[in-house]
């Protein structure tokens, strides 16, 4: 599933991006690397942008974006 | 002579390398173009231990091999540059990922420092560091360092200039065997794991703070309140400033002019000077200042970025994303400081969209315009009219340039920095760069512009302009001679106000124009060419091209504007 489609505070874990190389590595320089944890913390009113938490920091994410990352629940 | 040693400051984002350098740096400190690009490092010459060294700021950088311009600006400066000590700045509470630039900096055989930074911020979150464990692991010195407290930075530089001084030592250092993104996240996380230890986690107030100012009903009351305040206290001292600061010149004016009397050509071309000396005393003082201030101060607290996150929805319908929500802000004070601030978004079409469209927001300037005819002589409610109307071509605008350049970025991905008490130094050495910059490049040309059309006028020339302006004011159904105040206007936008009246040879404008024309006449003053130092500004961040483009689009619009604003007047005010 991707990252839009998680409930707000549910740990999920990264698995992988849809895009082109560049927007990998805008992901990659900003911490979220396959294999960590991360979840909700906010969410924006009207289609708003995600707050999201990954290795400890909080990143805003838009919508656009939210939708290419591929997450995976946690067992 | 011996050589002066260079120190380089590279670090993430957000690590609170630009307070280190903030805190060691004076007033002779120089911002460099790279490449032609508009990312910009700094350097400084800072006195440490009695000798004279080179400190440089590199633009913050997740990674060496970064595909933005800023990182590649640092990358191309450690490579190509005479650089004696790296000095890298690590953000102490987030350690993980900011080893991950340390682990790629480590190949370089260059002297490193790895400086933790906010150490004070990672023992509030109750992280112990094990400094003395990891500097044995990696092979480099590492140091302590509270940045916005000054605390650690003379050790830390003291530190530099001996390793620079000293014999290169052999020290083997933590080298990855395969250096790729994925094997130094990895191993940054086993780092932390070995050398610091979470013990007792005191509740941040951050949580409390976002709880309100994120929420989706509080968040945007806060966000009106604090935006009012901020126009409020930046608008204050503009008023206050301003007339005086004028006032003061009409005196030289009458002083300076007096020995070749004012009519004479020396006295035109003089009046010229001072016309443009006083219009950028009255955008250096009463709007440069307080907003760029203000707006580092808003920026150092940390709540830009919060900005940025409730008004991103808001600013997809008209191509951007929130972080292009501060041109538009600032704007309605001086459409400098907003065509300044579009240099921090990340994408080329972004930082020409927001430019492009922050220009056609009414600064400080325009609404003496607007109060000095449509308030004046039709009332409040189309002055209030003609804001909403503004916002209207605005966003339609944006609306037209998004099909014309389309998208290619899916989105925002912005950090949400914790809040920070703002320190003095920082929020005074930002704005000090950025005014520095306009007086020393767009100030001279302004002077320049004014003293051209002065002597214009001294032979009067400056009829051609009614010709020139002839298309617009034909189509639009304005009195012929209110071509030279608009030309005018574009030396500084009051002037089309000021101007009007020797144009028009009345005071009365009332008496020569209908309510249509003045109403007609104002839209089109919001809208055409911003003014000559924001032109200056637009081709100091896009180029001459872009700055063209922007021109021709603003006259475009102006016109539509206009013709659009001249129908709505004949229903409503006849």
């Amino acid at each position: 599933m991707h990252l839009i489609d998680v409930e707000l505070g549910v740990w999920v874990k990264v698995i992988g991006f849809e895009g082109n190389r560049r927007f990998q590595n805008r992901l990659l320089q900003h911490g979220f690397y396959p294999g960590d944890r991360m979840r909700i913390l906010r969410v924006a009113p009207l289609n708003g942008p995600l707050l999201v938490e990954v290795s400890g920091r909080e990143i805003a994410l838009g919508l656009g974006v939210a939708k290419r990352i591929i997450v995976e629940a946690e067992q | 002579m011996t050589k002066t040693l260079r120190f380089a400051l590279v670090g993430h984002p957000n690590c609170g390398k630009s307070t280190l350098f903030n805190q060691v740096a004076g007033y002779k400190a120089e911002t460099g173009n790279f490449h032609g690009t508009t990312v910009t490092f700094t350097a400084s010459k800072v006195r440490v231990g009695g000798e004279v060294v080179e400190v440089v700021d590199l633009p913050g950088a997740y990674t060496l091999d970064g595909l933005n311009p800023a990182e590649s600006v640092a990358r191309d400066y450690l490579e190509s540059n005479d650089v004696d000590v790296v000095i890298n700045v690590a953000d102490a509470s987030h350690l993980a990922q900011s080893l991950e630039l340390t682990l790629e900096l480590l190949p370089l055989k260059r002297p490193i420092i790895l400086a933790l930074n906010m150490f004070d911020e990672a023992t509030r979150l109750g992280l112990k560091i094990d400094g003395p464990g990891l500097e044995k692991k990696l092979g480099v010195k590492v140091l302590p360092l509270i940045a916005s407290k000054g605390r650690g930075v003379r050790g830390l530089f003291l530190t530099a200039k001996h390793i620079a001084q000293s014999e290169p030592n052999d020290t083997p250092r933590f080298v990855l065997s395969a250096n790729e993104p994925l094997a130094r996240h990895h191993a940054a996380q086993e780092l932390v794991s070995e050398f610091v230890h979470q013990g007792e986690h005191t509740l941040s107030m951050r949580d409390r703070f976002d709880d309100v100012l994120l929420h989706p009903v509080w968040g945007y009351g806060a966000l009106v309140l604090v935006l009012l305040a901020f126009f409020e206290v930046v608008y204050g001292i503009g008023r206050l400033t301003e007339p005086p600061l004028l006032a003061l010149f009409d005196k030289l004016m009458v002083f300076a002019t007096q020995p070749f009397g004012a009519q004479s050509f020396w006295g035109t071309v003089i009046s010229g000077v001072m016309q443009g000396v006083a219009g950028g005393v009255a955008i250096v003082f009463p709007y440069l200042i307080p907003f760029l201030l203000g707006l580092g101060l808003l920026e150092d607290i940390g709540y830009l970025p919060r900005i940025a996150f409730l008004m991103d929805a808001l600013m997809h319908r008209i191509g951007l994303h929130g972080k292009a929500i501060v041109p538009f802000i600032l704007g309605y004070g001086c459409n400098v400081p907003a065509v300044m601030s579009t240099r921090t978004l990340d994408e080329p079409r972004e930082r020409f969209l927001a430019a492009a469209l922050s220009t056609l927001v009414p600064c400080a300037a325009r609404l003496a315009v607007v109060f000095g005819l449509v308030a004046f002589y039709l009332g409040p409610l189309p002055a209030l009219g003609l804001y909403i109307f503004n916002l209207f071509v605005i966003a339609v605008t944006g609306q037209i340039l998004t099909r014309l350049m389309p998208e290619d970025t899916p989105g925002m991905i912005l950090e949400m920095p914790p809040y920070r008490a703002p320190t003095l130094k920082a929020v005074v050495n930002k704005a000090w760069f950025r005014i520095r910059e306009f007086v020393v490049e767009a100030w001279p040309t302004l002077i320049a512009g004014s003293a051209v059309l002065a002597i214009l006028q001294y032979f009067h020339a400056a009829r051609i302009f009614n010709f020139l302006a002839l298309p617009v004011t034909w189509v639009l159904g304005l009195p012929f001679e209110t071509g030279v105040p608009l030309i005018f206007g574009i030396l500084r936008k009051e002037l089309s106000l000021v101007m009007l009246g020797q144009a028009l040879g009345t005071m009365n404008f009332a008496s020569v124009m209908s309510p249509v024309q003045l109403f007609t006449f104002t839209v089109f003053v919001v809208f055409y060419v911003p003014c000559l130092a924001t032109l200056i500004t637009l081709r100091r961040e896009l180029g001459t091209k872009g700055t063209l483009w922007i021109t021709a689009l603003t006259i475009i619009v102006a016109l539509a504007a206009g013709l659009l604003a001249r129908g709505v007047a004949l229903l409503f005010l006849v």
